[in-house]
């Protein structure tokens, strides 16, 4: 049974449609952490995400927030608790990045009252803190896909919630701009004390930037707890199916995932463990395969020609 | 309310809060209401009820009996000769407002129906709502004869029919834009054969009624016509306004939507139930007026340059492309009175594929 917190799930049935992916969760997330969740692909983990934050209805279970059941909000009233930063979402054409800032306040206005003056000073913070104040005049669809990606995080801070979401928030981005935006999260959970959750698939970003580690697999939580604590060379190849080394990385001393060398392995497993000679055997067959094919696509093409 | 205290700038902001890069227009506040008054916006509503309005006195003082302007209203005020208080206010008037009315409802219902498709071509003509209405108000003059009244209810519930299958069809887990339209596109096709066939084995006069209906016009329309629309629309408008900004926000997709606040398949129910009724009501009224709600939403969305749907920017530009195409439709082309739906398609049409070039050619599109 979870401990509740701001945000917990209890008994969680989760499905879309007829194909269940959770069955009989339990999930709470600690307040005032840095929590990510890890898996292999198609283990629940954005299905998860999405029923934390009223996107999917459990089929059964109930998520609760801020001590009462989530459902039992008003939509803007989650929105102003809660922000989600999805996986996909589109920037109309045309949107410049200060218009889109601006729409993460939409829970905070009302009919008639459309522009407030916080609003104004909250979008320019949130620019700030995101690195794209200077970009605010800009068209959204001419940025990089780093730049975009801050500038969608900005609308989610815009909605100036104490707890944030966020689907996979490095997906498409190079090393450089992946820890821009893991730096960023970690200032907002250091110094605004926000509640962060976010699915990540590299281990050794989660492990060196979770306080809270949640380790899914097949629809269920497998470990939970501090990084340093719970991650072993055997959970990882328990969860994953990689047979792998931990050590401390040397930035700072969390786990880091290292991958055993396999090389020279696979072709053997492939053929239920037969010996290495058979194996190299295998190579070189499909490496004069391919030349055959090679050569007779030469032939047809010398055929075509003379035809 | 909540009340945050501006924040003290610190030397980081400044610059940007000087440029004024936030404010995507001029802050209006009025007491407890405020807005974003972008200038662009004001200056282009501003230009399209002046043409509308000039468009308006246009259709009022010509015809066959030419009125000055200066009789028009004083015709309008109540004095003046008995010829002119009878072409003003019993025959031109209501034709105009019934030209302003239906325009507007086809621009706003098109800019629903484009913004919950996310796609310029889910307008009501393109995903059977006017093909259904048409048929069903061909079936009403072949079958039943058809007085006015009974044909316009047969094109409403052909109309609310047809959508209603379309939205079955296409929906799951809400409605999918391209779905929608292929679904619409389908049925539509099935519908034009089905009309086809209908108008081959009636006879001629039936036929060319039928035939003039489906084009779609507003000659002969009077006043209750237009209080039937004015009706429909002062019901359907301001919550269709209302749930603008909801509009913008699921155009971005739907869980943003969600994530941000819009509780989406609420909104995305009201709003097509809205604009189907507001597109029944004018198409009951004019006939199936092709291209106003496909045109409208886009021309005004560029016009404005906006980065989202403006319903009330449609429906002025709606009423305006109705307006001008009856004032055509009238006086253009000699003695020959051509039905509004003939000269909407080639006034929209031609402004939509001008302004797409233009866009091409700038690469701005």
């Amino acid at each position: 049974m979870p401990e509740p917190s701001r945000l917990w799930g209890e008994n969680l049935t989760l499905a879309y449609d007829q194909s269940v992916i959770s069955r009989d969760l339990g999930i709470s997330i600690p307040d005032n952490s840095f929590t990510v969740i890890v898996g292999p692909n198609a283990c629940g983990k954005s299905t998860l995400l999405r029923a934390l934050s009223r996107m999917l209805k459990p089929q059964s279970g109930a998520v609760h927030l801020d001590g009462r059941l989530i459902s039992s909000y008003p939509s803007k009233e989650v929105a102003r608790r809660l922000g989600l930063l999805p996986q996909s979402s589109v920037a109309p054409d045309g949107i410049t990045v200060a218009d889109l800032v601006a729409r993460g306040r939409y829970p905070h206005q009302k009919l008639l009252r459309q522009w407030s003056r916080s609003d104004e000073s909250v979008i320019t913070e949130s620019m700030e803190a995101t690195g794209v104040a200077e970009l605010a005049d800009r068209m959204v669809d001419e940025l990089s896909g780093g730049q975009r990606q801050r500038v969608w995080l900005a609308m989610v801070l815009a909605q100036q919630t104490p707890l944030l979401l966020l689907d996979e928030p490095t997906t498409y981005l190079d090393i450089a701009h992946q820890m821009d935006v893991l730096d960023l999260c970690a200032d907002l959970h250091h110094e605004r004390e926000y509640t962060l959750v976010a699915v990540l698939h590299d281990l050794n970003q989660a492990c060196r930037y979770a306080t809270h580690l949640i380790v899914m697999k097949e629809g269920a939580v497998v470990a939970e707890g501090e990084p340093s604590d719970i991650v072993t060379a055997d959970l990882v190849e328990k969860v994953f199916g990689l047979p792998v080394r931990v050590v401390p990385d040397p930035e700072t001393g969390t786990p880091m995932i290292v991958a055993v060398d396999r090389r020279g392995t696979i072709g053997r497993r492939a053929r239920g463990g037969a010996e290495t000679d058979g194996a190299q055997e295998a190579v070189a067959d499909a490496a004069d395969v391919s030349q055959e094919g090679d050569a007779d696509q030469d032939g047809e093409l010398l055929e075509k020609r003379s035809a | 309310m909540t009340a945050t205290t501006p924040r003290t700038a610190s030397p980081a902001d400044a610059p940007a809060t000087a440029r004024g890069t936030v404010r995507p227009g001029r802050p209006v506040r009025l007491g407890r209401v405020s807005f974003l008054l972008r200038p662009r916006t004001a200056v282009v509503f501003g230009v399209l009820v002046a043409a509308i309005a000039a468009v308006f006195a246009a259709l009022l003082m010509l015809g066959e009996y030419e009125i000055p302007l200066p009789r028009v209203v004083a015709a309008l005020a109540g004095t003046g000769e008995r010829l002119d208080l009878f072409f003003v206010r019993d025959v031109r008037l209501p034709r105009a407002w019934a030209a302003v009315l239906v325009g507007a409802s086809l621009g706003v219902a098109g800019a629903v129906f484009q913004s919950l498709s996310r796609n310029p071509l889910g307008s009501p003509d393109i995903i059977g709502f006017t093909g259904g209405a048409a048929t069903g108000a061909v079936l009403t003059i072949l079958v039943l004869g058809g007085s006015m009244l009974q044909v316009s209810l047969g094109a409403v519930v052909g109309g609310v029919a047809t959508a209603g299958l379309v939205y079955l069809l296409a929906m799951r887990n809400g409605v999918q834009g391209y779905r929608l339209i292929l679904v619409g596109i389908g049925i539509s096709a099935m519908l034009t054969s089905v009309r086809d066939y209908l108008i081959t084995r009636a006879d001629l006069t039936e036929a060319k009624a039928a035939q003039v209906w489906m084009i779609g016009s507003l000659n002969a329309r009077g006043w209750s016509e237009v209080i039937a629309v004015a009706v429909c629309m002062a019901l359907l408008l301001p919550p269709l306004l209302a749930l603008g900004p909801r509009l913008r926000l699921m155009e971005m997709g739907d869980q943003s939507a969600q994530a941000l606040g819009v509780p989406v398949q609420r909104t995305q129910a009201v709003a097509l139930l809205a604009a189907s009724a507001l597109t029944g009501a004018a198409i009951a009224v004019a006939g199936p007026i092709s291209f106003i709600a496909l045109a409208a939403p886009q021309l005004a969305r560029r016009l404005l340059r906006s980065n989202g749907t403006t319903l009330f920017g449609a429906a002025l530009m709606g009423a305006l492309l109705l307006t001008a195409a009856d004032l055509v439709a009238q006086h253009a082309v000699g003695d020959a009175r051509l039905p509004v739906g003939a000269v909407t398609a080639v006034i929209g049409g031609s402004y939509l594929v001008w302004l797409l070039y233009r866009e091409w050619r700038t690469g701005r599109a």
